[in-house]
């Protein structure tokens, strides 16, 4: 059975000494970040993308990856023991999980959020397994005008899911794609937008861009918001539940699950999206929906398998169709191509070791997780109480060094701090960065193919509406324009987006 | 104080900043070969993009004037200053006076722009980050930086 045989292939990758550490240090790091508020995953492995650059593709995949599910699992830690969600997907945890702790029983809430965790990343590993293959192999037969409709999908789709008003998030993507095009055109090799600064003509740097409105813009934005007070931190004393909390949260967490993984092949929603829609059918369904919010561990039990499948299948059109459909897809995206691989349905075949192994190391991680988690909740709840006043140096320093380390070039610094500012302001009008990065991301491929397909069509506009695959998405991406046009869905927008 | 009505309206600036930057991206692009329909020159993408962000600037100015959603109080002008300054000053002094001290002004500079800074804490912090960075990202990994010009 082939995919037996290939679960086998990325095992053995997967468990070479090598890859393991870069694993665990991925899932160590993410669940660190995970419990500091105030630092998330897109500024993290925005900070540690240089580092990757000189390790082998497979491993540093491997440790972004860990970084990223590792903080869904270190967000969903502080909901529950001191009602501070350290990322936007664990805020529905809050919920019922500190109420749950509250009420003594953290070490079950917490042994529920990471048994479902693991059972959603389990499911999302075979989701990954199964359907990734038959998308890569349909994705073979896409010429440059089944491209170019896929990514405008993809950025429509993205800007219309994300968080806030549709015109800016739109906008958004369109100043990224503009971003995108700086430097040398690669079809006449005119410089654009270079203003004769020999650093611009190839292109800005994509981890520029990110540490810059990631890492600094967020730290100019936190350092303005009022504290969040210190919370007193409840013991954690019996970590196992009872058979009637498993017998409890069994069908919430196959159905968080479902949830997830359908939310986690939607461009533009975020984990926080799938987590809450999983709450709210929880509640519906409930035979006593006033249980929510007093301490029902449905309520964290549904969340979080959705949370994690959905950052699971986030991978499935990246690594098929080398569609970034969220800001860490993005940037696990932009790694790969620094480290020169050209990402889209060609990387299963070419390079099945990156693939598989990465398949198979996130199963890895996620068992990393469950043990590594939950003996170590006391040493999380003491690093909570780190001040931010002596965090956030320590993470322009680090962002300092890396982007540095790129070229050895001030300029690139220097762009770095024009662009926190840049970042700061434009959270400030309201508007969100995720897409922007996704259209800076997506924008030299979307106009490459946008260039060829207009050749092949020989000027006329009609090649991407006479290919049947071209044109389904053509009409997919103007039925969520249309939707989002209509009045009623106006006002009911998702929560956010990562 | 006094306030003009439209001041502190978020979707009004946002137009403005999306049209600026369009109209912006539009002049430049003019000195870019347009090309036409079947081979689009340097400048094709690039003015479809500046005018779709002056589309977007001109419907947020228009929907700002008639909103009342205001710009938010909270993000410190200090920090917007210092941060950037700080970070700035690393590169300006990593191409002329090496990793150390570099380090000490961004690690200063940068905790000085929060509203609880100690100077004592700071410099500590600043001693203890530099000397990991060195024995990582020098030692460590090997890259190749002047820890001191001069030295």
């Amino acid at each position: 059975m082939d995919l037996f045989n290939n679960l086998i292939f990325g095992f053995s990758v997967a468990f070479t000494l090598q890859n393991l550490v870069y694993c665990f240090v991925g899932v160590l790091v993410g669940t660190l970040i995970g419990v500091l508020p105030g630092i998330g995953p897109l500024a993290t492995i925005s900070m540690l993308l240089p580092i990757t650059y000189g390790v082998p593709p497979v491993a540093a995949l491997i440790m972004l990856a860990g970084i990223y599910y590792g903080a869904q699992y270190g967000g969903s830690t502080t909901a529950i023991l001191v009602n501070l969600p350290g990322e936007t997907s664990s805020v529905v945890t809050c919920i019922d999980g500190y109420q749950m702790a509250r009420q003594g029983r953290a070490g079950p809430a917490l042994a529920i959020a990471a048994i479902g965790s693991f059972f959603a990343g389990t499911v999302g590993t075979l989701l990954i397994a199964l359907f990734a293959p038959p998308l890569a192999e349909f994705a073979l037969q896409f010429g440059s005008p089944e491209y170019f409709s896929l990514m405008l999908m993809g950025l429509v789709a993205a800007a219309v899911l994300s968080q806030g008003d549709v015109a800016k998030s739109l906008a958004m993507v369109t100043l990224g794609l503009l971003l995108g095009s700086v430097g040398n055109d690669v079809h006449s090799g005119i410089p654009r937008f270079a203003f004769g600064i020999t650093e611009l003509t190839d292109g800005i740097g994509f981890i520029v861009l990110a540490v810059g409105v990631f890492a600094v813009g967020e730290i100019i934005a936190n350092l303005g918001a009022s504290r969040e007070p210190r919370l007193s931190t409840p013991s954690v004393t019996s970590l196992l539940p009872t058979r009637q909390d498993m017998k409890q949260a069994f069908a919430p967490i196959l159905r968080g699950t479902g949830i997830g993984a359908f939310f986690g092949v939607l461009p533009g929603t975020g984990p926080a999206v799938a987590s809450f829609a999983s709450y709210m059918l929880e509640k519906r369904i409930a035979k006593d929906p006033s249980r929510f919010g007093r301490g029902a561990i449905e309520g964290v039990a549904g969340p979080e398998a959705a949370n994690n499948a959905d950052a699971q299948c986030k991978f499935i059109p990246m690594l098929t169709l080398g569609l970034p459909v969220s800001g860490v897809m993005a940037l696990m995206l932009g790694a790969l191509t620094m480290q020169g691989i050209q990402p889209g349905p060609d990387v299963m075949s070419q390079r099945p070791d990156l693939f598989w192994g990465l398949i198979a190391s996130m199963w890895i991680g996620n068992l990393m997780l469950v043990v590594l988690n939950l003996p170590l909740i006391g040493l999380w709840v003491r690093l909570l109480k780190m001040p931010y006043r002596l965090l956030f140096p320590a993470i322009m320093a680090f962002s300092a060094i890396g982007i540095y380390s790129l070229n050895n070039s001030a300029f690139e610094i220097y762009l770095a701090a024009m662009f926190g500012i840049v970042g700061f302001v434009l959270v400030k009008l309201g508007f969100s960065l995720a897409p922007m990065l996704l259209g800076f991301v997506i924008g030299p491929m979307l106009e490459d193919n946008l260039r060829r397909s207009m050749v092949m069509g020989r000027g006329d506009p009609s090649v991407f509406f006479t290919r049947p695959i071209s044109l389904g998405f053509i009409i997919a991406t103007a039925l969520i324009l249309i939707i989002v046009a209509l009045p009623a869905t106006q006002k009911r927008r998702p929560l956010d987006a990562g | 104080m006094m306030k003009v009505e439209f001041l502190d309206k978020k979707d009004f600036w946002s137009g403005v900043v999306l049209i600026a930057i369009g109209a912006l991206a539009l002049l430049i692009a003019r000195d870019y070969p347009f090309g036409t329909m079947v081979r689009m020159g340097a400048g094709y993408f690039p003015t479809i993009l500046g005018a779709l962000l002056v589309l977007f600037g001109v419907h947020l100015l228009a929907k700002g004037l008639r909103s009342a959603d205001k710009i938010e109080a909270g993000g410190s002008p200090r920090a917007m200053i210092m941060l950037p300054l700080s970070l700035a000053l690393f590169g300006f002094l990593m191409d002329r006076a090496g990793l150390v001290p570099a380090l000490a002004a961004l690690i200063v500079g940068s905790a000085a722009a929060g509203s609880e800074f100690k100077l004592v804490e700071a410099i500590l912090l600043a001693v203890l980050l530099i000397a990991f960075s060195v024995a990582v990202f020098v030692w460590g990994l090997g890259l190749p930086y002047t820890l001191l010009a001069g030295f």
